[in-house]
């Protein structure tokens, strides 16, 4: 290892800044998965009875599912009775009503992670949801949004006040028996956010929720749904951080989008979960189930993930292209630093016709990282006129790190068209030395490679979080060359 | 000024630089010569502070300062500059980003005020203008695509805009067709000032007639084994490099011990 890369390597290690832990009391259930336990959890969040039903279902579902072992990536089995399924901060009953009446503990804790939760702060053109644990702890512009017809609360708000919507749409996108961790977290959601957007309606904000992991030994395993009806459009946006803690935390998430005639929906993902220290140790398992409906004809589901953070990152944000002339796009920036693995990617299934796809992945390896693409593009007999153009490119930092790209193309149609790129490029010395004799420093010069290997996706993410992806990066590559 | 003393250098454990002294003062432009693998490259790279390249004994000093203690970025911030042989290719990031990122880098260290976008762009097209190079290339990536000679001009470009007080161009010339040749010089020949020097590396006589250098220097086995005026350029053109290997032996100038073990890592 010469000089240059040493100086790489302590610019890469730069601390994980939304280590800290919140000393807060917390409302905790006892470690262990059983139909008790999902009674618990119900109980707890005074859910109808038709939610419970629905849990039990998908728990004895997953009884008889095992964990998937196809992913490029490596761990030691999860012990599944380990973990702790609920966790809360106390809080007066039913939650607070208004911000005046959160804890302010949290305030600072969303405050400290630059996401202010006063309606006039910073974000001020942005209504956040804040998840912490297994609770929503406050939605802002509520009222505001309310005026549009639009509903924007917790899951668990939203199973009391609009069941119907839940049953109607939980589970159509994404069915309890979907995958492991899919019946997993069917079985033991606990809160997440739910997104109505009535028929012509443009939001008029940015929606967002920011997931904060708090409690020791606890799992998170959010739900989140976003409905947008005939010609509504939507811009969302999630952020999460966790403590640096050194055990592994599952967070086993599953995202439904649904978008009927003309509805649009913009999902971006800001992910920057604990990734664990420099050898491995500790970070967030995140198993995520992401998947969008374009049911409608004429709708599109665009995902936007950057993906910083987690131990490990098994995720594949999907667009199921029902509706004619549908278009479902991917723009993913995946970084694995040090020892994190990801395995990540898309599916695109093509069903109405003239439905179209984009794939833009863009994969970053760096230290000891192992990046895996995986994805799949469908055509199904039905689906004439079908096109997907994909583009998957790989930075690899470093001579220790890894990249893999997996792609499936199944065409039942021959009118197809079905294109795919893929490029893997190496940040050299050559290229640092050629920086530094303009006089730029190897940090400079590394954060410049970069952010010109991710511009296509940074783009299509919105304005306010752009600039923070992008310093986010810069955060996670410290140290990244040995 | 520019003083070299006793550089022994090594790559990968080869030694390469055996014993150089060179002396440039202030507003010289020095042609170094010499066939391959006399250790011309090795010398640009080290004096740039390419860390694969280990110094193991001798000094550098420049206006006063010992330049092998500098890290290459600073070294370019006190203004070295090496126009590369092989000018590298920087997918994704656009020679017009770069360029500010340099020449703001530079000026921060000479404690300028930075060039925002309107005065870089002013500057840096009418440079491209006297270096012939059209306005697109500003927003290609760094050097990807770019022909040998594009790649070449971009050097001198970013020369003109860095304004260097020593500036090394390590065969510049090599694959460049006539007219390319010319462009280059004149680029060269523009910069030349009583502050800045010029250490030009050349393996063929071809260049010398375009940049006229105060003295020429044959490199032969890691050390200067013959110095002189522009006539030297010539005769080498017409004699070879043979010659000076059979002077080196006549004067028993090869036959010194290299004194290099005992000051090994100084410079690391």
């Amino acid at each position: 290892m010469n000089a240059v890369t040493t100086k790489i390597d302590s610019f890469l290690d730069r601390e994980y800044e939304a280590g800290f832990v919140t000393e807060i009391e917390s409302d905790t259930i006892p470690k262990g998965l059983s139909e008790d336990t999902i009674r618990l959890i119900s109980a707890r969040k005074g859910e109808p009875a038709f939610m419970l039903e629905w849990r039990l279902a998908a728990y004895r579902h997953w009884l008889t599912m095992t964990t998937p072992t196809w992913a490029q990536v490596w761990y030691p089995p999860v012990d599944f009775q380990d973990i702790v399924y609920y966790a809360a901060p106390k809080q007066k009953k039913d939650g607070p009503k208004s911000l005046d009446e959160v804890d302010p503990e949290l305030l600072r804790t969303y405050e400290k992670l630059g996401v202010p939760l006063h309606e006039r702060a910073k974000l001020a053109g942005v209504a956040v949801d804040a998840v912490f644990d297994s609770v929503s702890v406050a939605t802002t512009f509520q009222k505001q949004l309310a005026e549009h017809g639009i509903i924007f609360c917790s899951f668990s708000e939203a199973v009391k006040t609009h069941p119907e919507l839940v049953k109607k749409y939980l589970g159509s996108v994404v069915p309890p028996n979907d995958n492991f961790y899919a019946a997993l977290n069917s079985a033991v959601f606990s809160d997440g956010s739910f997104v109505f957007i009535p028929k012509g309606v443009k939001c008029p904000m940015e929606l967002s929720t920011y997931f904060r992991i708090n409690a020791k030994d606890s799992g998170q395993f959010e739900r989140t749904l976003i409905i947008a009806e005939e010609g509504a459009s939507v811009s969302y946006l999630e952020g999460c951080t966790a403590p640096m803690r050194d055990e592994n935390q599952l967070h086993a998430a599953v995202v439904e989008l649904v978008a009927l005639d003309d509805a649009h929906i913009k999902y971006s993902t800001v992910q920057n979960w604990y990734p664990g220290d420099k050898d491995g140790k500790g970070g967030i398992y995140n198993f995520v189930t992401k998947r969008g409906d374009c049911r409608g004809a004429r709708s599109r589901i665009s995902w936007t993930q950057v993906e910083t953070g987690s131990a490990i990152t098994w995720k594949y944000p999907s667009v199921v292209l029902r509706g004619d002339d549908s278009v479902g796009e991917f723009h993913s920036v995946a970084l694995s630093n040090h020892r994190q693995q990801a395995d990540t990617g898309t599916k695109m299934i093509h069903i109405g016709r003239n439905t179209r796809s984009t794939i833009l992945s863009k994969g970053i390896s760096a230290g000891h990282g192992s990046n895996t693409y995986r994805g799949m593009v469908r055509i199904t007999p039905k689906a004439v006129g079908a096109r997907n153009y994909t583009q998957c490119d790989s930075l690899l930092i470093g001579d220790k790190c890894a990249a893999h790209t997996f792609p499936t193309v199944e065409v039942r149609h021959p009118s197809a068209q079905v294109e795919h790129e893929a490029t893997t490029s190496r940040i050299g010395e050559d290229q640092l030395f050629y920086a530094m004799q303009r006089g730029l420093s190897a940090e400079d010069a590394v954060s410049m490679i970069v952010s010109g290997f991710c511009r296509e996706v940074f783009k299509e993410l919105p304005m306010e979080f752009a600039v923070e992806a992008q310093n986010l990066l810069g955060v996670s590559l410290e140290g990244s060359v040995g | 000024m520019l003083q070299i003393n006793d550089l022994h250098a090594s790559v990968e454990g080869k030694q390469i630089l055996r014993g150089l002294n060179l002396e440039v003062k202030s507003g010289e432009v020095h042609a170094i010569m010499g066939p391959n693998g006399s250790g011309k490259s090795t010398l640009a790279q080290v004096l740039a502070g390419r860390e694969s390249y280990h110094v193991d004994g001798g000094s550098v000093t420049w206006d006063g300062k010992d330049l092998l203690a500098l890290p290459a970025e600073e070294r370019a911030r006190e203004g070295l500059f090496l126009a590369f042989q092989y000018p590298v290719e920087i997918p994704g990031v656009s020679n017009a980003y770069f360029l500010k990122a340099a020449v703001n880098a530079v000026r921060r260290h000479r404690k300028l005020p930075e060039l925002d976008a309107m005065d870089f762009l002013k500057r840096v097209k009418a440079e491209m203008k006297a270096v012939g190079m059209r306005e697109e290339f500003l927003y290609r990536s760094v050097n990807e695509g770019f022909s040998g000679g594009e790649k070449k001009r971009n050097e001198v470009l970013q020369m003109a805009l860095l304004e260097p007080r020593l500036a090394v161009l390590d065969e510049t010339d090599s694959g460049l067709d006539i007219d390319a040749l010319r462009i280059v010089a004149d680029g060269v020949n523009r910069l030349r000032s009583p502050e800045r020097s010029m250490i030009v590396i050349t393996h063929y006589q071809r260049l010398l007639d375009y940049i006229v250098p105060d003295k020429v220097h044959v490199l032969s086995k890691g050390r200067i084994a013959h110095s002189g005026g522009p006539e030297l350029a010539l005769e080498l053109e017409q004699r070879g490099y043979a010659w000076i290997g059979d002077e080196l032996k006549e004067t028993g100038a090869g036959a010194k011990a290299p004194a290099a073990a005992a000051r090994s890592g100084a410079a690391q």
